[in-house]
């Protein structure tokens, strides 16, 4: 079948949505949180019109909305749940279990600041705290990506048994419309073949035990293995990524997406839809003769270490934009790329500019500011600070 | 397994056997017993999901189970949770679940993760309707982490974080009637039962398999070890707790209350019959033993009460 995608404009949540669709997805817990609540709404509708067939448990919390999912995960089914923010945070204990489990369940976050002071905009301190839980994390730009992002993650978390998150932007992504396009369900089902999942709970002649105790004998051997999946995980990624371009003609076989790399003297570098603007300022940038590029990171876990490397080689300097912050230190990418380059010996300038918290607006115009800045630190060749809270009020 | 022919007539509870020796359960551990009990009732298609509480030491460490059938392990408050996810996972696949052939999904937790820490899980999953059995083993405290108190711990009792002592510091909460919030949610099925009962408790489970949507089954499961008591009393203290109506039996079925004791006609025993084989008890004074009393035999009129107007 040739591929002709079906264009539609629609938001970010109703990519998410569809894309659960198409990935035929059998089981959804889910619970109530702005702005993630048109996903599951979306998902509910495409049931009452008979266009899915799915298990829909409208859960009494996003702690059980996990919980759930891990059960119906571990009798096989393919399994997925949204959630945002506060919710995220409070299935935290889950997330561990889910991964742990080995359990290929795919959710999708709407990034949402954490309170208080209450707030339901955009910042990626929610998803950034799950960081250690196991859970792999694909940034979308833009909607297209949070369509292509989902269906991915299927692939790849039911490859290495591992569960995956596709972060969106509130109401950046969440609530805005966009044309997206989506692919024919018998082409997806190519893609996206049924599971074939590690276990299940449903062999009554070979009964297994899951997630029994562990004695300090073996909890270790454990660990090690997940640690392998991850890793594995990156070369899935992209093969998954370039069978993806190859088939729909968008590729991701980058984990960090790149432009204007081979002669650029610094990158942006930063996740999600950030990036958007981001790239419309370099784009800018580069006519008024910055020698600048930007650097996507698609993939924060596992982390594209090697990728960074290469771009580490080429450029002079590294401006890192968190949307996000780990009181007590910096902004986390900016934390992570810094410690990927430690033993590699590059020393690009690297500044952590923290921007667009509780969904400040972050623009073009503020890129060229940042440019300017950059600029200025490798001509003279060393920092001024580390960290750099940008639009702070003074 | 063989059932000897002496055997085959007089047995109503099931031969076969899902819970296996090599356990690591204490001596005299009523939980185990019950354990036992629901997967005689159920046989090997059954799934049960456990928490934290007792059972998953009980069940023994990777890569063994003492149990013969699937077991999710879980986390500590998400029983009623995971149990309505793999009832729909096994529906989404297929698979026909509970009822006379179908698949059992059992939730299988202690008093601390059901009354206290696991209440909104079971609450939801109750009121969804989820088509699985959730079975409290009540011990009535935190018996794996060191007999701490539940809210299903009793009027008077010791345990490690109400020790008595000088000052008295003794539980002065009566048990939480769980059972009472279960049956609010006008589920179809609900019962107590016993380990000293067994062909009612088995008769409990099997009824609670044939009806569709969710049942609850809190059952009765004295320990030794955070009793206080010897560890060849624990049939005789479960017998007593319903003797004394201090745990009577009774069934919940759409809307009517029944009781189910052993002896209908005859007057409960006094309380002190019960409290006077444990250690747990034995700081309570006698206005203690007064104060319990009333609560018992208060709580029982109210049963007789409720199945005199529902039954």
């Amino acid at each position: 079948m040739e591929y002709k995608p079906i264009k539609k404009v629609i938001s970010g949540n109703y990519a998410a949505a569809y894309a659960a669709l198409h990935a035929r997805v059998q089981v959804v817990a889910a619970y109530p949180i702005t702005p993630q609540t048109s996903i599951i709404e979306k998902i509910a509708e495409f049931i009452a019109n008979g266009e899915a067939d799915i298990q829909y448990i409208p859960v009494e919390s996003e702690h059980s909305a996990m919980a759930a999912c891990i059960g119906a995960s571990a009798t096989g089914a393919r399994v997925f749940t949204a959630t945002s923010a506060q919710g995220l945070a409070l299935m935290h204990e889950m997330l561990h279990w889910a991964s742990n489990a080995r359990l290929p369940i795919v959710m999708v976050d709407v990034n949402r600041a954490m309170a208080p002071p209450w707030s339901v905009w955009d910042d990626q301190t929610d998803s950034l705290s799950q960081r250690d839980t196991g859970w792999m994390q694909f940034y979308a730009e833009n909607n297209q990506e949070v369509y292509d992002g989902v269906l991915m993650a299927f692939r790849v978390a039911e490859t290495v048994n591992l569960p995956a998150m596709v972060i969106e932007s509130a109401f950046i992504l969440s609530h805005t419309y966009d044309i997206v396009e989506m692919i024919p369900q018998e082409l997806v089902d190519e893609f996206l073949p049924p599971r074939k999942p590690l276990y299940t709970l449903t062999d009554f002649d070979n009964p297994i035990a899951v997630g029994g105790l562990a004695t300090p004998a073996d909890y270790y051997e454990f660990r090690y293995k997940i640690a392998m999946a991850m890793e594995k995980a990156k070369e899935v990624i992209k093969e998954v990524g370039r069978e993806f371009g190859e088939r729909f003609g968008r590729d991701y076989s980058q984990m960090i997406e790149t432009a204007y790399i081979d002669d650029a003297d610094f990158v942006f570098m930063g996740m999600g839809s950030l990036m958007g603007t981001v790239k419309e300022a370099v784009d800018i940038l580069r006519r008024e003769g910055y020698k600048v590029g930007y650097a996507k990171v698609r993939w924060f876990r596992p982390f594209p270490r090697e990728e960074l490397i290469e771009i580490a080689e080429r450029v002079k300097g590294i401006a890192v934009l968190d949307r996000n912050f780990s009181f007590g230190q910096e902004g986390i990418l900016f934390n992570e790329a810094k410690g990927v380059l430690y033993n590699t010996g590059l020393r690009p300038i690297m500044k952590n500019y923290i921007v667009g918290l509780g969904g400040r607006d972050f623009t073009v115009k503020d890129a060229k500011v940042i440019a300017d800045d950059m600029r200025k630190l490798i001509e003279r060749g060393k920092l001024d600070k580390e960290v750099e809270w940008y639009h702070l009020k003074r | 397994m063989e059932v000897p022919e002496n055997v085959k007539k007089k047995v109503t509870i099931p031969f076969e056997e899902h819970f296996f020796a090599g356990h690591t359960a204490c001596q005299g551990c009523g939980a185990s017993l019950a354990l036992r009990y629901v997967l005689k009732a159920y046989g090997k298609k059954t799934i049960i999901a456990i928490p934290a509480c007792c059972s998953t030491i009980i069940a023994g460490p990777w890569p063994y189970s003492t149990l013969n059938v699937p077991l999710f392990h879980t986390a500590f408050e998400t029983t009623g949770a995971v149990i309505s996810g793999i009832e729909a996972g096994l529906k989404a696949l297929g698979y026909k679940v509970k009822g006379d052939d179908g698949i059992m999904v059992v939730g299988w937790a202690g008093d601390g993760g059901t009354a206290d820490i696991g209440l909104q899980a079971l609450s939801g999953m109750l009121e969804r309707g989820h088509d699985a059995v959730y079975i409290m083993y009540d011990n009535e405290a935190y018996m794996n982490t060191g007999i701490q108190r539940s809210s299903s711990t009793p009027y008077g009792a010791w345990t490690t974080n109400t020790p008595g002592g000088k000052r008295h510091f003794l539980e002065k909460k009566h048990k939480k009637k769980v059972i009472d919030i279960v049956i609010a949610h006008r589920i179809p099925y609900a019962a107590t039962a016993s380990i000293a009962y067994p062909e009612d408790l088995i008769r409990k489970l099997k009824k609670a398999q044939k009806i569709p949507g969710p049942s609850f089954i809190q059952l009765f499961a004295p320990c030794p070890t955070g009793w206080r008591a010897p560890t060849d009393k624990t049939i005789e203290l479960a017998r007593l707790a319903v003797q004394t109506a201090y745990f009577p039996l009774f069934e919940y079925e759409n809307g009517k209350y029944k009781i189910n004791m052993p002896n209908p006609k005859k007057e409960p025993k006094p309380i002190e019959e019960f409290l006077k084989l444990q250690g747990r008890f034995k700081y309570m004074t006698k206005e203690d033993v007064e104060i319990l009393q009333k609560w018992v035999l208060d709580e029982w009129e109210r049963l007789k009460k409720l199945a005199e107007v529902f039954g």
